[in-house]
């Protein structure tokens, strides 16, 4: 064990701190900072002024258009571009959908897509859960039934975020329900412009659009759009979700929100002084920021520890765990330190995805913006992407084999 | 960074392990509860296999190792229970000395505590000084011929073993001044010192440490005189991290011995294991266990950087997490263990009571948070005011150097 960074990987941290403050478009970062999600301009933006850098898929291989990055620096990156106000990249497709065609798909695929991906020409969504295909995802009812050079799609997918602005969705389908239901899933690529597929949004608790449902009615998908082999969608599936695990801590963006919520708290006042002076409160930022500390060195651990090393499916598991808790503890106290005005709804003015396109902006602080917005969407951090009592139960099964 | 053990220090790790294996059983440990809590053998052992020079670089007289190497001793022993003093002489003592002695001092004085022939334990802590390490209360007055000294050292862990103590007492100065702070050698027998020795809730002997005109000669003084505070403050951040080191140990412990124990009690005609709510505590227990860990790496990466800000602030993070992380482990271990984890007869209390005495020594939980709230305050404000250095240099730069390009 050796906890130095080394000196070469603060170089590469100061070198890349340089880089995103002289390219990154002040606007876009202004709108990075606050708390909604960025609009398609913003991310189309920064990820072609990334990827005409090199720097488009961090996560990927140097052959399709990726870097070979250590993991640390990866994480390293992720750090600077938060801090700095870079809009969320396209997650779906830069973290799951391309780690798969360019693993699992065939070579017309990854032509087909991937240069996409990288500059940002299409957006993509993930068409996994269905009303009765939550956490119990492998129970999924969508058939694909296979009609000459074509499957046709039936069925239903919700909580598909960004299924509004996306070019392509990902998808998992049945294609056999006569086998148990893990055997029976394909992986199918699908145009979202296709006849038949309808999306309606869902409007979540923080008044803005993110997820929909997507309803197909016999949308024809061409038979080359199958990645993979078919039946075998559960496989990639699993790839996929366990892909970016280390990220899954998503440290990076509860790093940043933690210094707004400090800024907050130096200016605003409670009982006549800095509700950052104030002794409770500044004990709840401490907790925070403590129990981030600890989850930072969770993440650098795993960052670290070789895949076939046994240790790592304990460390890792806190990761997601205790992420999601921490996104949504960072939120709420943001909300807290701004008192009144916390709960003031603000229009995304600048964005496009208010439920009411009329709501006037409240006469608060600029910096009051976003917030509650958060605390309200991070409800959903530790519901997605596998519910905490799920993550907990995966720890009792596969850590402490309970 | 590299998270996974050398060889040498897989090879520490194995003869802790063995040695606790094989001599601090849950039996052998209650003989020594009985007897003097403390095995002037096991102290040998220590010696022998290396341990009390573990910690230390080459330089520093030990065996080329830093605090990694301390922490993978202190988490054995936490593992175990033991009731040796090992983090008030290896660590703290032994830190003291060396960031304060004189040249001729250190190599008077390491040699014989990391051979095992001397315990020589840091007496810092006083009652009324809870929170603040600058408070030094305890009177150094010069005489003739040296020093002598008057006060009450509190709770000094691992003090009834101890021949010499490096005692903190101020030599000018009001009771909190960071400066006239000054460190003393102290043998345990020397006039005017009274040793009133008791036992802590894990098992170990402390003491107070009364001081009545002890009188002391001019080489008592280790370093220079008023000096002392920010050795005592490195001291005290190792120690806190060995202490740490022993609860990631001790929860560890307590975390798969509740596994085990799950699987094999049956109630209502199963194992207990088969239950979701104590799956999903115990899923939790995990979590806390590794976060736990996690930061005590964070804790020792900070001993080794020459910031004393961030070195202070990390360790105080480091208390204050696995503090309430070893509470919580300890807590549900007990619980989880039904009535027998609540006996002197079962393992798991006393794991509990180890984990217990760490949250509240040096400082309880929230004590720590306190301070690392003050401090990452002006660690955000010094960096701030660094980055305006900077900018305001770099303006002056453009104005020297490029007339032309403007």
């Amino acid at each position: 064990m050796d906890f130095k960074l080394d000196p070469a990987d603060e170089a590469f941290r100061a070198e890349m701190r340089a880089f995103i403050r002289a390219n990154l478009p002040e606007d876009v970062a202004r709108r990075g900072r606050r708390g909604y999600h960025p609009t398609h301009d913003d991310v189309q933006r920064w990820q072609r002024i990334l990827n005409a850098q090199g720097w488009g898929a961090i996560n990927w291989p140097a052959e399709h258009g990726g870097v070979d990055w250590s993991p640390l620096r990866r994480f390293l990156f992720q750090m600077e571009l938060k801090a700095a106000g870079a809009p969320v990249e396209d997650q779906s497709a830069l973290e799951l959908v391309g780690p798969v065609i360019y693993t699992f798909g065939s070579q017309a695929q990854k032509d087909r897509y991937l240069p996409a991906i990288l500059n940002a020409d299409e957006f993509w969504c993930q068409g996994f859960s269905e009303p009765n295909a939550g956490s119990d995802l492998a129970s999924l009812r969508t058939r694909a039934v296979r009609d000459g050079d074509e499957f046709v799609v039936d069925g239903q997918k919700i909580w598909t975020s960004e299924a509004h602005k996306a070019d392509m969705m990902f998808a998992l389908v049945r294609t056999n329900s006569e086998v148990k239901p893990q055997a029976g899933i394909s992986f199918l690529l699908i145009d979202m412009k296709s006849p038949g597929l309808t999306v309606r949004p869902i409007y979540t608790i923080n008044e803005g659009l993110s997820v929909n449902e997507v309803f197909f009615d016999s949308v024809r998908v061409p038979a080359e759009n199958l990645v993979g082999e078919e039946n075998r969608g559960w496989s990639y599936a699993k790839f996929l979700l366990t892909n970016e695990r280390a990220m899954s801590a998503e440290v990076p963006h509860t790093h940043h929100d933690l210094e707004l919520l400090k800024d907050i708290a130096a200016v605003e006042i409670l009982n006549g002084r800095p509700i950052a002076e104030d002794p409770l409160f500044a004990a709840k930022i401490a907790k925070l920021e403590v129990d981030l500390l600890a989850l930072e060195y969770a993440v650098l651990r795993v960052l670290h520890t070789p895949e076939d090393d046994a240790s790592l499916n304990a460390v890792s598991s806190v990761l997601k765990l205790r992420g999601a808790e921490l996104r949504q503890r960072v939120s709420e106290l943001s909300v807290e330190a701004l008192g009144e005005y916390g709960l003031a709804v603000f229009p995304d003015v600048e964005g496009q995805d208010n439920m009411d396109k009329l709501a006037p902006v409240p006469p608060a602080p600029d910096y009051a913006a976003g917030h509650l917005s958060k605390a309200m969407f991070r409800r959903a951090t530790t519901i997605y992407g596998g519910a905490n009592e799920i993550q907990r139960n995966i720890i009792a099964k596969t850590v402490l084999g309970l | 960074m590299d998270f996974s053990l050398s060889p040498e220090q897989q090879a520490l790790k194995d003869s802790a392990a063995r040695f606790v294996e094989r001599e601090y059983g849950f039996e052998a440990r209650n003989a020594l509860l009985r007897g003097d809590r403390f095995s002037a053998q096991h102290w040998a052992t220590f010696a022998e296999l290396g341990w009390l020079g573990a910690g230390l670089s080459e330089e520093e007289g030990g065996f080329g190792g830093g605090p990694i190497e301390t922490a993978i001793v202190a988490e054995e022993l936490g593992r175990a229970l033991a009731l040796e003093p090992f983090a008030p002489c290896a660590v703290m003592g032994v830190r003291a000395l060396l960031a304060q002695a004189s040249e001729a001092q250190r190599e008077a004085l390491i040699e014989p505590i990391i051979s095992g022939e001397s315990i020589c334990v840091l007496a810092h802590g006083e009652r009324a000084g809870r929170g603040e390490d600058a408070h030094v209360a305890v009177k150094a007055a010069k005489s003739n011929d040296g020093y002598k000294l008057s006060g009450r050292k509190c709770f000094v862990l691992g003090g009834p073993h101890a021949d010499a103590f490096v005692v903190s007492a101020r030599t000018s100065g009001q009771t909190t001044d960071r400066r006239g702070v000054s460190l003393f050698l102290v043998a345990a027998d020397a006039q005017g010192v009274d040793i009133v020795p008791y036992h802590g809730v894990d098992g170990r002997m402390v003491c107070d440490l009364v001081l009545d005109q002890a009188a002391l000669s001019a080489d008592a003084l280790i370093g220079e005189e008023g000096g002392a505070l920010d050795a005592v403050e490195l001291a005290l951040d190792h120690g806190l991290a060995s202490l740490c080191a022993e609860a990631v140990g001790a929860m560890d412990a307590a975390l798969w011995m509740t596994r085990d124990y799950l699987q094999t009690r049956s109630q209502f005609g199963v194992t207990l294991n088969t239950f979701q709510a104590l799956q999903h505590r115990m899923a939790d227990m995990l979590v806390e266990t590794e976060l736990a860990r996690s930061m005590l790496y964070r804790a020792l990466a900070a001993l080794e950087t020459d910031d004393p800000l961030k070195r202070r602030m990390d360790v105080a993070a480091a208390k204050a997490q696995i503090g309430e992380a070893g509470h919580f482990v300890g807590a549900w271990a007990v619980q989880l263990h039904g009535a027998i984890g609540t006996t002197e007869e079962h393992p798991v209390g006393h794991l509990y009571k180890r984990l217990a005495f760490v949250r509240n020594f040096m400082g309880a939980s929230d004590v720590h948070l306190a301070r690392f709230a003050a401090w990452s305050a002006e660690a955000k404000a010094q960096d701030a005011h660094g980055q305006a250095a900077r900018a305001g240099r770099k303006a002056d730069d453009r104005r020297r150097t490029s007339p032309v390009s403007d």
